[in-house]
């Protein structure tokens, strides 16, 4: 041991002691443990877990030889916390939303998942019921899901609501399936083959009606960045099945004209689903059933605060006029005064949309989010995010390279789209770039969805989450690194370098010879080895 | 209101970030929306219970009114299963950093990236094929995408079905393959309980199949001897054969590849995730590596790749252009927030288990289902179908005595015994019954099970069967 405690030559001054103080933007290094594969760790023998074993007196069956595994799988071996370190290690590699100001990740809504919901989802209470037990065995959990129906049908103005589809996706999915069903009660679904959308709705709008056998029209934005409601007054006819439109949109932009392309589709014969991914800067200021939606659906991981969980598991729920509710997955939830129960028996529903009741676990946080916060809580959230967002506005638009595209003058709900394409026009220097030189300030963003309509985009959606000092400081990193992409693009151009890895080369992605899916693809057909 | 979850909420603070706007109040940030939608009052919403106190007062009352199966001898399983979940999968998936994370690149997001791909590579392993993707949302998905993926393969319309299959998965399946499929459901021999091969031939004799699907155990939890036969059929008729498979069993059984599966597809709960109340589920697809399959993935698949640095691991997306993500409807299908956690929570598992513990565990759970199955047949009363043929952790009794199913599943209930669901409720399809048997009842046994809990279980019965 070397002895720290050396006794300085002379007598130590107040100023030898000051701490200076911290500089503007942090000097983050993330983890980089240069971990291994976990095919790389561990050795033949080790093991993570024991597994109990049958009485000695029970015998394994005989299984046939054609359905018997012959050369055991060739998994890793390794001791507990030979696993457990790894995983750690991965884990600090890993940029959660606990630790960044994550407002990068507009539309994906980044707000705090509040600690004390994950205790009741852990809870055995929650966590080992099993979903065939007996309805009297199970009121608890029932007592969740009727609830959070009531709620989120206040909070949509809408009569019921299925808290069954496994995310936002899902949600869209179940309803296209709805309105399919509907029409085809109808006699209508053979004449009825088409659905409108928005660019600047998330791409699974126009994704889940083509997948459920829909032709798919987008509408392009008018030049202020709107819907275009002479494209869509072109589009719509007997065709017309439904439209799938979010709003805000994905740029922030709120699209005043709403009731009047409600009004455009329903005079058609068609349906309105509104997608509320975006719903969080107008909760309990405007509602889907307030401007004439038939269906709509929200994300419970992202409104509603349950944790994005490296991508799922989510939690979607749509919620539709009781002219649509015959069409609901089922179970739903029902009450006979008394008690609660499940209610299979629903004839024109569009059946299952995933097993069981839904993504439980998340419905448990939702529900507490909302109970937390209440009415004028929910109000407050939405309000906030809202200030927050066109605080963050007024403090990058003065960023030089940034511009705020469409819609001057007006301001955004929760997010904005900017873009960097004048910082690009000026020094090559790629949105992209600037948020992988963000990562080494400890956050990052992301662009936008495909196609870029918006050049060089950047979405940022700040939530009710940050302090106005989180913000200042997440636009101070911008200011920097486009200050950084004047003066010196290389260090970004190159970024990140203080991340747990550099630059990928990302070649072999796309060429069937080189890419390599799993560890075993990368062993023979880069490696070289047979198996 | 200010809120401990709401910093700018304080009074003074969102003041003075006005001021900074330059704005009068919020209301002018809604400018854009109409009066005429406004809601001109208050969410109609319970009062909120606004300290952490009262919040986990008013949940403890509502979770103090469930039973779990911790607390009860539970038999129930029927496509959600009761396993040990082990604490390191626990410690893990509750970490922050992959808890709260979401979309991130694989910079600051390495870690996801690394341990979901370690995932698909782990999965390969267990199925021996080379491509497995991030989990889709649960088995229900996974099989629907996988009868999609066979049908824009080979360009034809049908879906054969030829073992028994979950009532609520063949609802989702029907509903999912609706626009370009009809799905045929072929009866289950019912002496055997297993595909009836003469059927399925004539089913396929009518042409036009994409794809023949099985699954390895079947509804009834049975492992068919003839799903290596099914592949021959399958292939004969030009048609894929996909395989849904639990992925616990593949230590002790042949993976689907191995006996003909174009493309196997399942769902991980098994692999170390809570019951959660059914909520607790994520699909796998897996294939070889051939690009004409690959291509037809709508799920993300991670690649391993050099980056700038020499002996670093990079990761990306491997043909990217397959997917809404990059080509909104013109994708496959489409893709979004899907069920990511647990493939790290599978992956954790898996590489705890290893290649002895999946192989053991197999072997328990093949030989406390074989046990049960032979102890219920001694109780009076009971009858087991379909002789001596294999079946894991699932399996199905009959009541030859007066009571129905759910009269014995309320008895068992009363009793501390949660299980013997009636079969209609979850209704195997194919399984040649115009109704559903009312005296027909599913059990579950696992790992977790003992000897002397599945006695429990056969002296409970005697009991109450009659």
């Amino acid at each position: 041991m070397t002895d720290h405690h050396a006794p300085a030559p002379g007598p130590v001054t107040a100023q030898d002691a000051r701490i200076a103080p911290k500089p503007p933007l942090r000097r983050f290094r993330q983890a980089s443990w240069d971990e291994k594969l976990v095919f790389e760790l561990g050795g033949p023998g080790e093991r993570g877990v024991l597994v109990p074993a049958p009485d000695p007196s029970i015998e394994v069956p005989e299984i046939p030889a054609a359905l018997r595994r012959t050369a055991p799988p060739a998994l890793p071996e390794l001791s507990q916390q030979q696993v457990l370190r790894h995983y750690l290690r991965l884990s600090q590699e890993n940029l959660g939303a606990d630790l960044n100001i994550d407002v990068g990740q507009g539309t994906c809504t980044m707000k705090y998942s509040p600690k004390v919901n994950d205790r009741f989802v852990r809870d055995p209470r929650v966590a080992a019921l099993h979903p065939l037990q007996d309805e009297d065995t199970v009121q608890g959990v029932l007592r969740v899901l009727h609830e959070l129906e009531r709620l989120l049908a206040e909070i949509s103005g809408m009569d019921r609501v299925s808290l069954q589809p496994a995310a936002g996706s899902a949600a869209i999915y179940a309803n296209v399936s709805m309105i399919r069903a509907y029409f085809a009660d109808r006699g209508e679904l053979e004449q009825r083959d088409e659905v409108i959308t928005t660019l600047f709705s998330h791409p699974s709008n126009a994704a889940c009606a083509k997948t459920a056998g829909f032709k798919v029209i987008t509408l392009h934005p008018d030049a202020d960045g709107y819907p275009d409601i002479g494209a869509l007054k072109a589009a719509v006819g007997p065709r017309t099945a439904a439209l799938l439109i979010t709003n805000p949109e994905d740029t922030g932009i709120y699209n005043p004209r709403i009731e009047e392309f409600v009004r455009i589709v329903h005079a058609a014969g068609g349906l309105c689903a509104y997608d509320q991914a975006n719903a969080n800067g107008i909760l309990g200021i405007t509602r889907a059933r307030d401007a004439g939606f038939d269906l709509c659906h929200f994300n419970l991981h992202k409104t509603f605060s349950t944790p994005h969980a490296c991508g799922g598991p989510a939690a979607g729920a749509c919620a539709v006029t009781e002219e649509l509710a015959p069409y609901l997955p089922h179970p739903t939830v029902e009450s006979d005064g008394e008690r609660l129960f499940l209610d299979h028996d629903r004839p024109r529903s569009v059946g299952k949309m995933r097993p069981f009741h839904g993504v439980v676990p998340n419905l448990v946080r939702a529900y507490a989010w909302i109970r937390s916060l209440g009415a004028e809580g929910l109000r407050a959230a939405a309000e906030t995010a809202v200030l927050n967002n066109n605080y963050l506005l007024h403090k990058v638009r003065r960023i030089p390279g940034v511009s705020v595209p469409y819609a001057e003058g007006r301001p955004r709900v929760e997010q904005v789209r900017y873009s960097w394409q004048k910082l690009y026009e000026d020094t090559g220097v790629h949105s992209e770039d600037i948020g992988l030189r963000a990562a080494d300030f400890g956050t990052h963003y992301w662009t936008s969805h495909h196609p870029y309509v918006v050049p060089e985009p950047m979405t940022l959606e700040p939530t009710e989450s940050y302090s106005r000092a989180d913000l200042d400081e997440y636009a101070a990193i911008l200011a920097e690194v486009a200050r950084e992409a004047y003066e010196d693009p290389e260090t970004v151009r190159t970024a990140p370098h203080r991340s747990t890895v550099h630059r990928v080369r990302p070649e072999a992605l796309d060429d069937p010879g080189t890419w390599a899916v799993s560890w075993r693809a990368y062993r023979r057909k880069i490696l070289g080895e047979s198996p | 209101m200010t809120h401990p979850y709401i910093p700018n909420a304080v009074p003074a603070v969102r003041r003075a970030m006005l001021d900074e706007i330059g704005a009068t109040s919020v209301e002018e940030f809604y400018a854009d929306i109409p009066e005429s939608i406004r809601l001109h009052r208050p969410l109609n919403l319970p009062a909120p219970l606004r300290s952490e106190a009262e919040l986990v007062r008013h949940m403890d009352e509502l979770l103090s009114l469930n039973t779990g199966t911790d607390q009860a001898l539970s038999f129930l399983g029927s496509g959600c299963y009761r396993h040990h979940v082990p604490a390191v999968v626990d410690e893990v998936v509750n970490r922050s950093e992959f808890l709260t994370a979401y979309a991130g690149e694989p910079y600051e997001d390495h870690g996801r990236f690394q341990a979901l791909w370690e995932y698909q590579s782990m999965m390969a392993e267990l199925l021996d094929v080379d491509v497995v993707n991030v989990p889709v949302y649960d088995g229900f998905q996974a099989a629907g995408t996988a009868l999609r993926m066979a049908g824009r393969i080979t360009g034809r319309r049908r879906l054969v079905v030829a073992t028994a299959l979950d009532a609520d998965k063949l609802s989702r399946i029907r509903d999912y393959v609706r626009p370009d499929h009809e799905v045929t459901v072929v009866p289950v021999d019912r002496e055997s309980g297993g595909a009836d091969l003469a059927a399925v031939r004539e089913a396929l004799a009518a042409g036009d199949t994409a794809a023949v699907y099985a699954e390895s155990p079947s509804a009834l939890g049975l492992v068919d001897e003839n799903l290596p036969a099914l592949a021959d059929l399958a292939h004969g008729a030009g048609a894929l054969y996909v395989v849904g498979c639990n992925p616990l069993t593949l230590g002790v059984l042949a993976p689907p590849s191995s006996y003909g599966a174009d493309i196997a597809c399942g769902d991980i709960q098994p692999l170390g995730i809570h019951q959660s109340y059914g909520g607790g589920n994520a699909g796998f697809i897996a294939t070889r590596d051939e690009p004409h399959l690959v291509a037809e993935f709508p799920s993300r698949l991670f690649g391993l790749v050099p980056t700038q640095v020499e002996g670093e691991y990079g990761f990306g997306d491997v043909a990217y252009e397959r997917t809404s993500f990059a080509r909104r409807e013109e994708g496959k299908e489409w893709v979004g927030t899907a069920a990511a956690l647990h493939g790290i929570g599978a992956g954790v598992y898996l590489a705890l288990m290893g290649p002895r513990g999946m192989r053991e565990i197999g072997e328990t759970i093949l030989a406390l289902t074989a046990y049960a199955r032979r102890r219920l047949a001694h109780v009076p009363g009971v009858e087991v179908p379909f002789g001596d043929a294999p079946h894991f952790a699932d399996f199905t009794i009959r009541y030859t005595g007066s009571r129905t199913a759910d009269e014995v599943r309320a008895l068992l209930k009363e009793r501390g015994v949660f299980g013997g669901v009636p079969t209609g409720i979850t209704a195997p399809a194919g399984t040649g019954k115009a109704a559903f048997d009312p005296r027909e009842a599913a059990f579950c046994v696992t790992e977790v099970h003992t000897k002397a809990d599945i006695d429990r279980l056969a002296t409970t019965l005697e009991e109450i069967v009659k």
